[in-house]
């Protein structure tokens, strides 16, 4: 399985880096004027979405109300454009109204949905930042870990972004959030792990 | 065993999902494992919830339904251990949205954990609450939030502040609780707090004025100042992004200045010193400075007049609009659209690249060019423009040829200097995307040839030989058969030949030829295909050599098996059998002239209401004649009008077809003057035996062109039959008729003069904006009330794409017509709009209305909402 980016410390390897993300696309979407007049002014990312090249969903985040129907609905809509744009072409698709950023490391894309008039260059580098948080954690994230540990990707993308805005621009502070709560997960399972044995002992 | 060990199940259902070669595969796995889950559920293990959850949410997120899973997630948030609550919390957001009724149950265990003791606790609770809360979750919740925006740890800090963004968004009103904690934040050296106090403050800022003003005053120093340390700061490895300190950061101070800025010329001066640095001193060589170089643009495009920035401004769209980059391109061409706002000049200079940006193999580029291109347009460049914009149709992908088409359409109805090229570049638009051009575009193009006499040949030969060509163009071959119908004569004998023009020998067979190929082709549809046989109709009194062929031709449609298609092939064909009988080429004269501006205010006017109303299941015709033939005759009949001194045959030969006794009518057609006749002779046709009224031909003749230009024959007969016997239409509750009876009522003019006159009324009145209203009663009808709104703009800004929405209780009835036009200039500009009110319980409640008013003032939109209670008593 294909490196998202094919190194573990990101900062030494800024060639490989460079590589990757000139194969990377994104595109953005127009909504309806109404929708995007109901969301104006908040000028946050609407939803989060990874798709695998294969068009299967690896994490889908919603910070705008959407019933299941619509969210399975703009997934299809969505990949199907995404997908099927060819390279090089710029990181925007405009669909109903809305803008939606995207960005292809190896085999996942990465999209975020914003308003038309959001500055879409800067979700590209968020988008970019979270994708060296998780390569951090994972240790040159591939598509493979974000499937058998989706959670992770999801704690993660918790502590990046919160109703949609940015909360942190430290990856260091991330980090270093999550490992203090794998801690504490880590501890509960040891201390239940324990009362079972001696539980186990005992009978 | 462990009861934390779960993953390793999970593990084994996604590899054991990941392993199905096919869907049906994939949903047998998935089936087992839900079903497992719930006889999990049931048992009510709380080990086993763990795991249940975090297969839940992968199914989830493979599309399947998972909505059992709901309640297992508020029990884990309910549980005292941490992993427990930070997989509840995500199941929580992931299974749940706001409007989901199970939600409301989780804000209890929310508002303790936002009190627990474990500072990971809170920041889970503050996430769940900041990515999915209600606005009842809002309101019940906002105290604790707003305590912790004060909270010891920057990490709860941060979050309550985004917390209270989701916050504020959902119940604007609570902005004035969080206006103190969020300034404090502005202090903060933490970027993740600095950077979230300051959204918060944006936030603020633009649902509440108050808001604005308070961080106007106290805070722009301050936040100049932070951006100013950030800016000139050394290299901070932890927050740089490719020599850029902490460009999130940067993005959102420059963003909130923006508001800060906007109409304030005192906050704006202060700024333009670390804007012009901004603009100067950042890298432009990779994404991240590009996106604070974009931020900083758009906060100088709006903050007040500081010309020497604007001048900078544009300067670096004009390097992103060179750049190799497409997305910085991309970028470029979005921003230079609001750019013309304040220098066309500027941005006309870069008008071939522009172009070239049209042409791009890129959709998304593609797009924003166009628009852009769209909005250069003007007097001057409308040639050269729509010249290069109708070239690149004939090589444009055929996806992106119906935006392009729809946008030339637009250019060229808006610039276009002279008819002739008008009709030159319709031509060649419908030539190379006539399936994508809407029906109001070809139908406004009909009523431009119509109305050039002098063009009419010289248009017909043109339509000819692209019909020729591109016969696969279903609107072009509309125009073209219509035309040839009218002007066949014009067609064949090179008459009116104009000097651009090569000489073309068409024959009667040829022309008919291509009427005969719209009919016959297959993929013609039934619009085009009527369009033929009428054309066809005319053509055999223009071409009498061949009218035995035509008629063949017509002869071949009887056994349609469309309804429409069969009724007016017997019908013509019975017409042109009889033809030789009746003076014959007076009947189907060429059309009339169609009234462009009676069209225009239909097509600006998005049909009003009164169409809509009129469209009603309609009075049942008199004599009985079905309602096809009908409009066809309609069609005919209004060709009397033009054929004045015969008209009366015209009326023979109806009377004929229709069985109808006309005696009376056509004795009065002959004692008025004649080119009333055909309009009286038509209305007394329709009110079948009614002694007519009409006195008034426009009216007539805008029935006529409603029927003329309106396919939809159903709305146009409705319009026509409901008039007709006027009772009919005085007690009918459609507003719309009223119009049509303004017309033939015996005595319109005491309108004014019967029943009590009202006082108007200051209907609203806000900071901005009045609404006065004038009344009046039409007579002979209590329940009716006319009113005359005047919206008053008093504010000193211009208002852009005003629009009056009103609401009435079931008792009343509402009609709106258009605007006098939806922009209100600044400072006392007016505009007017007629509303008409009917009462079905007169006398016992007065009217009361709730309106709506939306508008842009400097492309903000603005909403206004209000009741009006104090209508005059007894409308």
């Amino acid at each position: 399985m294909d490196r998202l980016m094919s190194l573990c410390v990101p900062s030494l390897n800024l060639r490989m880096h460079r590589s990757l993300i000139d194969s990377l696309e994104i595109q953005s979407c127009y909504l309806l004027s109404e929708h995007s007049c109901l969301a104006s002014g908040f000028g946050s990312i609407h939803f989060v979405l990874l798709v695998s090249r294969q068009g299967k969903v690896r994490l889908t985040k919603w910070y705008s109300p959407y019933t299941q129907k619509e969210r399975s609905k703009v997934i299809r809509e969505l990949s199907g454009v995404i997908l099927n744009r060819g390279p090089k072409l710029c990181n925007f698709v405009e669909w109903r109204g809305y803008k939606v950023v995207y960005k292809r490391y190896a085999s996942l894309y990465f999209c975020m949905c914003i308003d038309a008039e959001d500055n879409e260059l800067e979700v590209l580098e968020i988008i970019h930042h979270y994708v060296e948080i998780l390569d951090r954690y994972f240790g040159s994230v591939c598509e493979l870990d974000l499937i058998f540990n989706f959670h992770k990707a999801y704690y993660i993308l918790d502590e990046l972004l919160i109703a949609g805005e940015i909360q942190e621009s430290s990856k260091k502070t991330v980090a270093r959030i999550i490992s203090a709560q794998d801690e504490m997960v880590e501890a509960a399972k040891e201390e239940a792990g324990s009362i079972s044995y001696i539980i186990a002992q005992a009978s | 065993m462990n009861p934390f060990s779960s993953s390793t199940r999970l593990r084994d259902m996604i590899r054991s999902i990941r392993a199905c070669k096919t869907a049906a595969e994939e949903r047998g796995v998935v089936r087992k494992e839900c079903a497992d889950i719930r006889a999990s559920i049931n048992e009510n293990d709380p080990h086993d919830r763990h795991r249940n959850l975090a297969k839940l949410m992968f199914i989830h997120m493979l599309g399947y339904p998972t909505h059992f899973g709901q309640m297992e997630c508020l029990k884990l948030i309910a549980s005292p251990g941490f992993p427990e609550k930070r997989i509840g919390y995500l199941g929580l957001m992931l299974l749940l949205d706001e409007r989901q009724e199970v939600l409301m149950l989780v804000t209890n265990s929310l508002k303790q954990d936002l009190n627990h003791t474990n500072q990971y606790v809170v920041g889970l609770a503050l996430c769940a609450l900041g990515n999915i809360c209600s606005a009842e979750m809002a309101r019940d919740l906002a105290p604790e939030v707003e305590r912790l925006i004060q909270f010891r740890d920057p990490n709860i800090r941060k979050k309550a502040a985004l917390c209270s963004t989701r916050i504020v968004r959902k119940v604007p009103d609570l902005a004035e609780n969080f206006i103190n904690a969020a300034s404090s934040l502005l202090k903060e050296k933490h970027h993740g707090v600095l950077i979230t106090g300051v959204q918060l403050c944006y936030e603020l800022c633009t649902i509440n004025d108050e808001a604005l003003e308070f961080f106007r005053k106290k805070c722009t120093e301050g936040l100049i100042k932070t951006l100013r340390d950030i800016t000139n700061s050394a290299y901070q490895p932890e927050y740089d992004v490719a020599g850029i300190t902490d460009p999130f950061l940067h993005i959102r101070l420059l963003k909130l200045l923006r508001v800060l800025g906007h109409g304030d010329a005192d906050a704006s001066d202060l700024m333009t010193d670390i804007l012009a640095q901004v603009a100067t001193k950042t890298e432009s060589n990779k994404n991240a400075g590009n996106a604070v170089l974009y931020e900083c643009v758009e906060t100088i495009m709006a903050i007040e007049d500081t010309s020497s920035l604007r001048v900078l401004a544009i300067n670096i769209l004009g390097r992103f609009l060179s750049n190799r980059d497409n997305n910085i391109r991309y970028v470029a061409l979005n921003m230079l659209m609001k750019a013309i706002a304040f220098d066309d000049q500027a941005v006309q200079r870069h008008r071939v690249t522009i172009l070239e940006c049209v042409k791009d193999p890129d959709a998304s580029i593609r797009k924003r060019a166009l628009e852009l291109v769209s909005l250069l347009v003007n007097e001057n460049n409308v040639k050269q423009l729509t010249k290069e914009l109708t070239d690149y149709l004939e090589i444009s992908d055929e996806d992106f040829k119906e935006d392009l088409s729809a946008k030339i359409c637009s250019i060229v109805e808006k610039f276009s200097p002279e008819k002739i090229w008008y009709i030159d570049q319709m031509l060649k638009v419908l030539s190379e995307a006539g399936k994508f051009v809407k029906d109001d575009v070809w139908h406004a193009l009909i009523v431009v040839i119509s109305n050039a006499s002098e063009l009419h040949g010289y248009t017909v030969r043109a339509l000819y030989k692209a019909v020729l060509t591109y016969s696969e163009q279903e609107t072009l071959v509309r125009v073209a058969i219509w035309c040839i119908g009218e002007y066949g004569d014009l067609l064949v004998n090179n008459v009116g030949m104009l000097g651009i023009e090569d000489p073309i020998t068409v024959t009667e067979c040829d022309a008919v030829d291509v009427v005969e190929d719209a009919i016959t082709r297959h993929n013609s549809d039934m619009t085009t295909k009527a369009m033929a046989l009428v054309a066809l109709l005319k053509l055999s009194s223009r071409f009498p050599s061949i009218s035995e062929r035509i008629k063949d031709v017509i002869l071949k449609q009887k056994g349609s098996l469309l309804l429409e298609m069969q009724q007016r092939a017997i019908e013509f064909n019975s017409i042109v059998e009889r033809h030789k009988n009746i003076r014959w080429s007076s009947l189907v004269e060429r059309m009339p002239v169609l009234d462009e501006a009676t069209f225009n205010v239909r097509r600006a006017g998005s049909l009003p209401a009164s169409v809509s109303t009129m469209a009603k299941p309609s009075v049942s015709i008199p004599n009985g004649v079905s309602a096809a033939p009908l409009v066809d005759l309609l069609d005919l009949g209004s060709d009397d009008i033009l054929a004045a001194p015969s008209s009366s045959s015209g009326a023979d030969f109806l009377q004929d077809l229709l069985g109808v006794d006309l005696g009376s009518s056509s004795a009065q057609s002959g004692a008025t003057p004649a080119p009333k006749a055909g309009t009286d002779l038509l209305l007394d046709i329709l009110s079948i035996g009614t002694p007519s009224p009409a006195q008034n031909s426009t009216s007539a003749i805008d029935l006529l062109s409603t029927a003329d230009m309106n396919n939809n024959s159903s709305t146009a007969l409705d319009t026509l039959s409901s008039s007709a016997p006027p009772h009919i239409a005085t007690t009918a509750s459609a507003g719309g008729m009223f119009d049509l009876l303004d017309g033939l009522s015996p005595s319109p003019s005491k309108e004014a003069t019967n029943g009590p006159a009202y006082p108007p009324i200051v209907a609203y009145e806000s900071s901005s904006l009045k609404i006065e209203f004038t009344f009046s009663k039409p007579s002979g009808n209590p329940q009716t009330t006319n009113v005359e709104a005047t919206f008053i703009n008093i504010s000193p800004n211009t208002f852009t794409d005003f629009v009056f929405q009103a609401a009435v209780p079931k008792f009343l009835q509402l009609h709106l017509d258009p605007a006098s036009s939806n922009t209100l200039p600044a400072n006392g500009g007016k505009v007017t709009q007629n509303l008409r009110v009917t009462n079905s319980q007169h006398g016992k409640k007065s009217l009361v209305m709730r309106m709506r008013i939306g508008y842009k003032v400097n492309g903000k939109d603005v909403l206004e909402e209000g009741q009006i209670n104090n209508f005059p008593r007894g409308l």
